[in-house]
Formats: C-alpha cells, structure tokens, sequence
C-alpha cells in the first residue's frame, strides 16, 4: 500500500510552523473535524460507561469476578486498535457504527478493571461499620464505596478516554471523518496539514486527560453529599 | 478516505485465487498455504523485531532514570509529568509529528514505541525500588555492605517483581502499538491489514494478521509470566 506520508515532502522542523499556518487558516474546517471526532469519542465513551461501570462496581461490591477483571484487562492490552478497527470493518462494514463499536471494545477494559478494584479495595472493616449503622447494600455502594473508590474509578476512565480519543484517530481508515481523516490523507492536506491536525488531536487528549484530572481533585476535596 | 475509495468491486489476485478468494470468504486457508511464506511471516518476524527492540531501549532508558529518579524526588516529579505527558499523545499522532524530524524510517516508529514504554517502565521501577522496607536496608547497612552492595543485593531483588510487572504491561502494549507502525514504515503486522483494507476489505488477511497480532502478545505475556516466576521464586503475584 502507498504510506499515508510520502517523501515527496522535505522533512524539516519548518514544517511545524507550516503546521501552525495550516491550522490558523483552516481553522473552521478543523473546529468541524474536532466536533466530529468529539461526537465518535463521545458516543463510545458513554456506551462503554454505561456497559462497564455498573458491572464493575457491583462486582466489586460483592467481591466476585476478580478472574473476569484481570483478563478482561490483559486481553484489552493485547487487542491492537488497527486489528479491532479493521475486525469491526469486516463484520459491520464502513461506517459510524463500525468504529464506536470498535472503540467501545477498547474502552470498557480500563474502566470495568478500575471500577472493580477500586470498590474491591475498599477498607472492609469501613464497610462492615456501614453495614453495623443499618445501612442498605445500595446505600454502601454508594454512599461508603463509591466516594472512596472514586480516585482509581477516575483514573480508569481517564485511561478510556485517552485511549478513545487517539484511537478515533485510526477509526478515519474505516471512514469514520474527524480529524483522522487529515492526517492519514497527505495527498489532500500536504505534510503541513498532517503535522497540523495531529497538534489538535494531541491537544484534545491532553484536555480530557486534564479535564479528568481537575474533576476528580473537585470531587475528592469534600466529603461526598451528606443524605 | 484512498483506501476505500481506491478499491474496485474486485478482490487481490484478481481471477487467479481460489473461489474461496474470489468471492471474499471468512477465512481462506489456502491463501493463508500461499502466503504465509512471503506475507505472514515476516511481517510476523518484523513485528517482533520493532517491538523487541522498543522494549529493550525503553527498559535501559527507564532504568537509567529511575536510578536518579528513586533517590531524587523532585527529577521523579519532572520525569513523570514528562512521561504522563508523552503517553497522552495519540500513537498515530506522535508517529506522523515525529516524521518531519526524522522521515519516514524505522527510528521514528521506534522513539514513538519507546517513548510508550517509559512510562509504565519507570513509574513500576520507582515504585519497585521504593517499595522495599526501610527495617530491610537498615539490616543491610548494620551487616556492613556499602550502598552498591545494597542496590543490587537487597533492592534490585525485592524491586523485581514489581518491574517484571510493568515490563509484561509495556511488552504487551509495545506490541499493540507498533501494528499503527504501518501508517509510517511498511513493516510489521499493520502492513498486511492496510493492504488488505486497501484491497476492498479481504477478510482472510485481515483476520490472519489481526489474530497473530493479538496472538503474539499473548504468547510474550505469558512467557513473561513464566520468566517472572523463574526470576522471583519467592512470591507469587
């Protein structure tokens, strides 16, 4: 296959201020392909949440599945991004729903493993206290638990959606549009625009893995809300 | 996007496969007979080459740092900004940034890998090494061994676990990772997807590579497993 970069570009750091020529003047055009890539990010984020945090807190809660976390952890290390996008092209064809289904795969191991440990991990003999004061399972999963267990939950969703967001990048060779799509597509865009659009897809994942950050240090500077 | 729209109606080979290659079946094995040889294997063989050695800088690269890192606390903050940072840029990203530095050849796609491998590497190695109890080096000091003696005597030790940890985890992803090598250098397992994506998607390729992919880091977790409880007798993690 042709390599998505060709030498036909001199390679020379120049590139990076045509880089940043590229991105001021196409600047609507890249605000477009960011929103595209935020929608795909977002749509496999919130499917992978809603599927692997329930799971993952419950199973911790109950102190069972430690087998199915751990390998659904290592088996999620080991499943290359290309492979999962090229694998969901051939089962699902092209398309929208290819590629957040792919990136709900790659999503759900992080967060289902974090979840599960960090509820796991709670001190028992908080628990048991909870349960002596007559509180309701549900009432300890959420109220004893979760607040405790909530930095290492964080951290795996933080971990999700790094990965989502540069993993949306690849989804472009499945046409999934976003700013992928710039960069495996030099013949359009020239080197400049390559070097351009991988800054923004940088930037966006350095803002949510920031973002993450100071909503996590938001949440755990107080007490969780008293009932 | 070229590749898709490159591809006519019409599968690799043109005419000459198999009927099961001409009509795009699930899984062919006769193309997998035929070009095991000139396709599989040595993107195989090049797979493993890109990762062994990405893994083996980034550990020596690592290893430096954490032995500057471990004693000084304010280079191990900078150190792992700088490593947390460079594992939030998206591998297809870093790979096509590095390229007006260093073109399109195998030591782009290597700074990249390597530069995945640090951070895992190192915060285990730091982690490791300041894991081991203070009563433990207090001993050592009162039976006389010099620092020297103690790093590798009594904290490498009780550090190993804990970097043979971080170095399956770094193994496992480096592997993962270097498949979007492909998009740089025609090397490595990524190489038969693309063409086999840019070919009007002809699934016996794409699910041969993809499934040796995986499988190659499976086999290297658990031969690392097996390494690691060779190396560490004593516990069992």
């Amino acid at each position: 296959m042709e390599p998505c970069v060709t030498v036909a570009d001199a390679f020379t750091p120049h590139t990076f201020v045509d880089a940043f020529s590229f991105i001021h003047d196409n600047a609507s055009f890249l605000f477009q392909k960011t929103g595209e890539h935020l929608e795909l990010s977002f749509a496999a984020l919130g499917i992978a949440l809603l599927l692997a945090l329930p799971l993952g807190l419950w199973l911790g809660h109950r102190h069972r599945g430690l087998f199915l976390a751990v390998s659904v952890s290592s088996l999620g290390r080991a499943l290359p991004s290309v492979v999962l996008i090229a694998f969901g092209l051939t089962i699902l064809g092209v398309g929208f729903w290819n590629n957040t289904a792919a990136l709900v795969v790659l999503a759900v191991p992080p967060i289902l493993t974090n979840a599960y440990f960090a509820i796991d991990g709670v001190d028992p003999d908080v628990v048991e206290a909870a349960r002596g004061m007559g509180l309701s399972e549900r009432q300890i999963l959420l109220q004893i638990e979760l607040p405790l267990g909530l930095p290492l939950m964080i951290a795996g969703i933080r971990i999700a959606a790094i990965f989502v967001i540069a993993t949306a990048t690849i989804a472009a060779i499945a046409g999934g549009g976003g700013l992928g799509e710039v960069i495996v597509n030099q013949a359009s865009y020239g080197l400049a625009g390559v070097v351009g659009a991988s800054l923004c897809v940088s930037a966006l994942a350095l803002l949510a893995a920031l973002l993450l950050s100071l909503t996590l240090r938001a949440l755990t500077r107080r007490p969780g809300p008293v009932p | 996007m070229s590749f898709l729209v490159g591809a006519g109606p019409v599968i690799p080979n043109f005419g000459k496969g198999s009927a099961c290659e001409r009509s795009n079946g699930w899984f062919c094995t006769d193309w997998l007979h035929a070009h095991w040889g000139d396709t599989l294997q040595p993107a195989l063989v090049q797979h493993l080459w890109l990762s062994a050695v990405a893994v083996g800088i980034g550990f020596a690269i690592a290893f430096v740092l954490a032995l500057v890192g471990f004693r000084r606390r304010p280079f191990d903050a900078g150190i792992g900004a700088l490593a947390d940072f460079l594992y939030t840029i998206p591998s297809l990203a870093l790979f096509q940034l590095l390229v007006p530095f260093t073109g399109l050849t195998v030591t782009t796609v290597e700074i990249a890998l390597v530069s995945y491998t640090l951070l895992v590497l190192y915060r285990n190695m730091v982690e490791g090494l300041r894991g081991v109890p203070a009563d433990v080096l207090e001993a050592a000091r009162g039976m006389g061994m010099t620092r020297a003696q103690t790093f590798r005597r009594v904290e490498l030790p009780l550090a190993l676990p804990a970097i043979l940890a971080g170095l399956r985890i770094a193994t496992v992803s480096t592997i993962s990772v270097a498949t979007v090598a492909a998009f740089v250098i025609p090397k490595g397992l990524g190489e038969p997807i693309f063409i086999a994506l840019d070919q009007n998607l002809f699934k016996t390729e794409i699910l041969a590579a993809g499934g040796l992919a995986v499988a190659l880091a499976l086999a290297a977790d658990g031969l690392l497993v097996l390494g690691q409880r060779a190396a560490t007798p004593w516990s069992r993690a």
